[in-house]
């Protein structure tokens, strides 16, 4: 056990190693750095004014002094500096944090909430009508591109209530912020809920056919005690494997749906800095991304021996 | 006791179906949704291919007098800001979405099984290697690698391809590499290496063909993601370009700004995409079932 956690761990930290060198080497092969961009956009040619931005920005140096600054400044909680608003970059990035975490979370409740009981309800009513119905709306929740769902609510509330929601900077309670991401929350947890759907049918599908099931049935046990005491409780394990895949799932959706509610959040700021080729916040934001999902993949694997006790990592 | 109707049975398990059309009809009597699925791709792909038959005017003129013109009248879906035509722009629209489908999976699956087969089938240090490279690019979400790829290429319609054709490579290397592990201890692999045939040959005659089904299965499944991460990337503006009309990018001109004034810019592409990719996951489901019958739902 100690030897295949440390084993895990090893791995980790080589694959985050391989996506900082990924990363930056990627942004590197850009036509076009942000100096070209700040040129253009000021309307200066002047070569000399150029290359002082240039200098001052670090880029004139050799990609590998460029990518060992950065990294020994990751390790001393240094990101480095924006070059767009030319302040820290930590100081960009981590009051947005919480807003994507607050986004995320939420959607994840939604997600969880809807998925399971549908999915149990969809198993148990096996090939009826409304198993079918469910199903249709589950594949028409992984159909819908998350940004058009946040588009069409955008729509509909401008209709009824004849507004939009707008996030605000600074959110006067926890409650109003609960109340301005609840919407969009919704936009992104649909379509996970509807993946969380899936699987808990398929899963519930599955523990339904074993022979516990069967002797649960013929010793008198109730519909609904061997629905959920016996065959929810033993479905639900899949179902957790499901929260490292919804974690990549859930990042893909923040990331249009803050860009249509215009939510502050870290997914959006980083659309922006690619637009922007500001480098210091597109690749410390990746591997933010890369460490959350790195990180939630191994608590999930974690879980799993913990929930299942037939699992035992080899060392 | 009820009694068992063998005839009854048999007919259900498709055991007196013949030729194409029989096989046919009895396939979407046993999986309706997978039908349903297969006449939307097929209506989808029909679009694509002949768009300038269907269109009934040039996606590409504008026209200020029709700008933002309502459904109806000469403009069937509208017209847009520039007063191009709703309708034509997505019919044309089937085009970029086929041929980011189409493009980015078949490159994705020709480098992913390239090397989940090369790892699973020589094992050693060049497996190690491979699955570690898997391993970096699946630490980034589909849609964040897409993303940074599309930005490091460039936009355009070919690096939009490329970029999602990569970012859907580690999950067919996966599945490659795991079928390719058990097959390559199977006996007909032996036998071919003691009929003399070289290891190139065994792996690719011999052991890919026999990894197609959850490849099938997996292509299926990835046409609809491939369809949403462009809609996605070009919504984000790191897509398809202009002139190309891309569904996504149709949506972020007209976000936001036309929500109140023109809904039908914001409803129709969106509905465009969600059908289209509708149909890719109801024929996925489908294909699934008949070929992973242990996965059955």
């Amino acid at each position: 056990m100690g030897a295949y956690l440390t084993r895990r761990v090893l791995l980790m930290a080589l694959t985050l190693f391989g996506m900082s060198v990924l990363i930056f080497v990627m942004l590197r092969l850009v036509p076009g750095d942000i100096a070209d961009i700040l040129v253009d956009s000021a309307g200066i040619v002047d070569a000399a004014e150029k290359a002082k931005i240039v200098r001052e920005l670090g880029l004139d140096k050799p990609i590998h002094e460029q990518y060992f600054g950065w990294i020994s400044g990751l390790a001393r909680g240094d990101l480095g500096f924006a070059y767009v608003s030319e302040r820290p970059a930590l100081e960009e990035i981590a009051p947005r944090i919480p807003v994507s975490a607050n986004l995320a979370l939420l959607a994840l409740i939604y997600s969880v909430v809807l998925g399971v009981p549908l999915g149990v309800i969809s198993a148990v009513r096996q090939n009826t009508a409304l198993d079918y119905g469910l199903r249709v709306v589950s594949l028409s929740g992984l159909s819908l591109p998350s940004f058009w769902l946040a588009l069409l609510i955008l729509m509909a509330s401008v209709q009824w209530f004849g507004t939009i929601p707008i996030y605000k900077v600074e959110p006067r309670s926890i409650w109003d912020e609960f109340l301005l991401l609840s919407v969009p929350a919704l936009a992104v947890g649909f379509r996970s809920s509807a993946l969380i759907m899936r699987l808990t049918r398929s899963s519930m599908l599955e523990v339904m056919r074993q022979d516990y099931i069967r002797t649960a049935r013929s010793k008198g046990a109730t519909a609904t005690s061997v629905n959920y005491n016996h065959a929810l409780r033993n479905a639900l394990l899949p179902v957790v494997t499901i929260i490292g895949i919804e974690a990549a799932f859930l990042i893909g959706g923040l990331i249009v749906t803050e860009t249509v509610f215009n939510i502050p959040g870290v997914a959006r700021f980083l659309v922006e800095a690619i637009l922007w080729r500001d480098y210091p916040i597109v690749q410390n934001i990746v591997m933010l991304i890369a460490f959350i999902t790195v990180l939630v993949n191994f608590v999930v694997d974690m879980a799993y021996m913990v929930l299942d006790p037939r699992i035992k990592y080899a060392d | 006791m009820a009694t068992f109707d063998h005839d009854a049975a048999l007919a259900r398990a498709g055991a007196n179906v013949s030729g194409f059309w029989g096989r046919a009809a009895f396939l979407a009597r046993r999986y309706p949704l997978g039908a349903a699925g297969l006449l939307l791709v097929v209506l989808f792909v029909v679009t694509a291919v002949f768009a300038p038959w269907i269109a009934n005017r040039d996606p590409f003129t504008t026209n200020a007098r029709a700008s933002l013109a309502g459904p109806g009248g000469g403009y069937w879906l509208g017209a847009d800001f520039m007063g191009r035509d709703m309708f034509s722009r997505i019919v044309y629209g089937a085009r970029i979405s086929l041929a980011v489908a189409a493009g980015a999976t078949v490159l994705g699956f020709a480098i992913g099984i390239a090397i989940g087969l090369a790892g699973g089938y020589l094992g050693g240090w060049l497996d190690l290697a491979t699955q570690r490279v898997m391993d970096i690019m699946q630490a980034l979400p589909l849609l964040v690698m897409a993303l940074v790829m599309a930005a490091s290429l460039g936009p355009s319609l070919q690096n939009t391809i490329i970029a999602i054709a990569i970012a859907l490579v580690p999950n067919v290397a996966r599945v490659v590499r795991s079928s390719t592990l058990s097959l390559r201890e199977q006996p007909f692999v032996e036998a071919a290496r003691a009929a003399g045939l070289s290891e190139l040959r065994i792996a690719v005659r011999h052991v890919l063909p026999n990894t197609m089904a959850p490849l099938i299965v997996l292509a299926t499944a990835q046409l609809g993601s491939a369809i949403l991460t462009e809609a996605s990337l070009s919504f984000l503006g790191l897509g398809v370009p202009e002139p190309h009309p891309s569904w996504g990018r149709m949506l972020s001109e007209s976000a936001a700004e036309y929500v109140r004034t023109a809904p039908w810019l914001v409803i129709f592409p969106g509905i465009a995409i969600s059908l289209t990719v509708f149909g890719t996951n109801l024929l996925g489901d489908a294909v699934r079932d008949i070929f992973d019958p242990r996965e059955r739902t």
